[in-house]
């Protein structure tokens, strides 16, 4: 849930060039994933991971190092845990922010519910859409259950493209939302305990 | 950052090799040294232009508990309701919103269990209800940006 960064960080205002995006190839879909035996040299080895790799010429060895056991295993462990989607994947990830996509709107929808399944998969399917997800309503309060996290270079582009989800979505949906971020509260991102 | 930063960038999106030297593995696909390699990750690194460079794992597959949670919290009790739900070590993230649920959070515990127990302590401190919303599918997670 690295990856469960939901907006941009806005205390970060050094603009550079907006970037396009490129195709979409999803992160080890829960559905996929097999099952796999947690021990207790995968728990220290996520905890010895969790903040990132050193940035040194062998870094498995590091780690190996670091838990007292072999570079073969770190790796042979790391690539176990993607196999069955313990980790969704291996990688540098920008700061959105950083790169150009300034804004960022927590779109929210209220879909037919017979309809949610295929059209959720065609949502996430579009380029600017980072994370989509199915989430229970609260009614009457609370009717929306589709989320789609869009990004874009400032609120125009956002509120264009939640165009495009609206289209897309038809007389499927009858209500939707965007919610933008005004304050980051707390960003500690998820972590074992060691 | 250079166009070689840009061209990083975008190759470590891709994922970074589990091989016993993966900077010498990437520097060789873009024609670099592996020193020089390293030298850009960490710069990008300490300027915030990658925020993170490793594993990403997923939550639930630790065998944990994950879920987003808000709040409508009234303008008067923001500020206290704000430190209360941080003091939470299960809030990972918690953002303020523009929205009448004015405060977004996500909870991760170490058991399935522990969401629920979390969110009524929570609603126990603060006074305030709080709406649970799990995911009951995921349909995409991920973004790569081209640079």
């Amino acid at each position: 849930m690295s990856d469960y960064v939901l907006n941009s960080d806005p205390s970060d205002m050094n603009k550079t060039d907006v970037p396009s995006f490129s195709q979409k190839t999803p992160e080890a879909p829960a559905e996929k994933a097999k099952s796999y035996i947690f021990t207790q040299i995968d728990r220290d080895l996520v905890i010895a991971t969790q903040e990132g790799l050193p940035v040194v010429a062998r870094p498995y060895q590091a780690i190996a190092e670091q838990l007292g056991i072999s570079e073969d295993e770190v790796m042979f462990r790391l690539e176990k845990m993607k196999e069955c989607g313990v980790i969704r994947r291996i990688a540098g990830v920008p700061n959105h922010y950083r790169i150009g996509f300034k804004a960022n709107g927590m779109t929210v929808w209220n879909v037919a519910d017979d309809r949610i399944k295929e059209l959720g998969r065609q949502v996430g399917q579009l380029p600017f859409v980072s994370h989509c997800y199915q989430r229970p309503r609260h009614q009457p309060y609370w009717n929306y259950n589709l989320f789609a996290m869009v990004h874009g270079s400032e609120r125009a582009q956002v509120e264009e493209r939640t165009q495009i989800v609206k289209e897309l979505l038809g007389d499927a949906c009858s209500e939707h939302e965007i919610l933008y971020s005004s304050k980051i509260l707390k960003k500690t991102g998820l972590r074992l305990a060691n | 950052m250079d166009n070689i930063d840009k061209q990083l960038v975008n190759r470590l999106q891709d994922g970074f090799p589990v091989t016993p030297r993966p900077f010498l593995t990437v520097a060789e696909e873009l024609g670099l040294e592996e020193s020089e390699v390293m030298e850009r990750v960490q710069t990008l690194l300490d300027d915030g232009i990658l925020s993170r460079f490793g594993p990403m794992f997923q939550a639930e597959r630790l065998g944990g508990g994950l879920t987003l949670a808000a709040m409508k919290v009234a303008p008067e009790d923001y500020e206290k309701v704000t430190e209360q739900v941080n003091a939470f070590p299960e809030v990972a993230h918690n953002y303020q919103r523009e929205h009448e649920l004015n405060m977004w959070f996500v909870l991760a515990t170490e058991t399935p269990e522990g969401i629920q127990d979390t969110i009524d302590r929570m609603e126990e401190v603060t006074g305030y209800k709080v709406y649970n919303m799990p995911k009951q599918e995921e349909f995409y997670v991920g973004l790569r940006f081209e640079l």
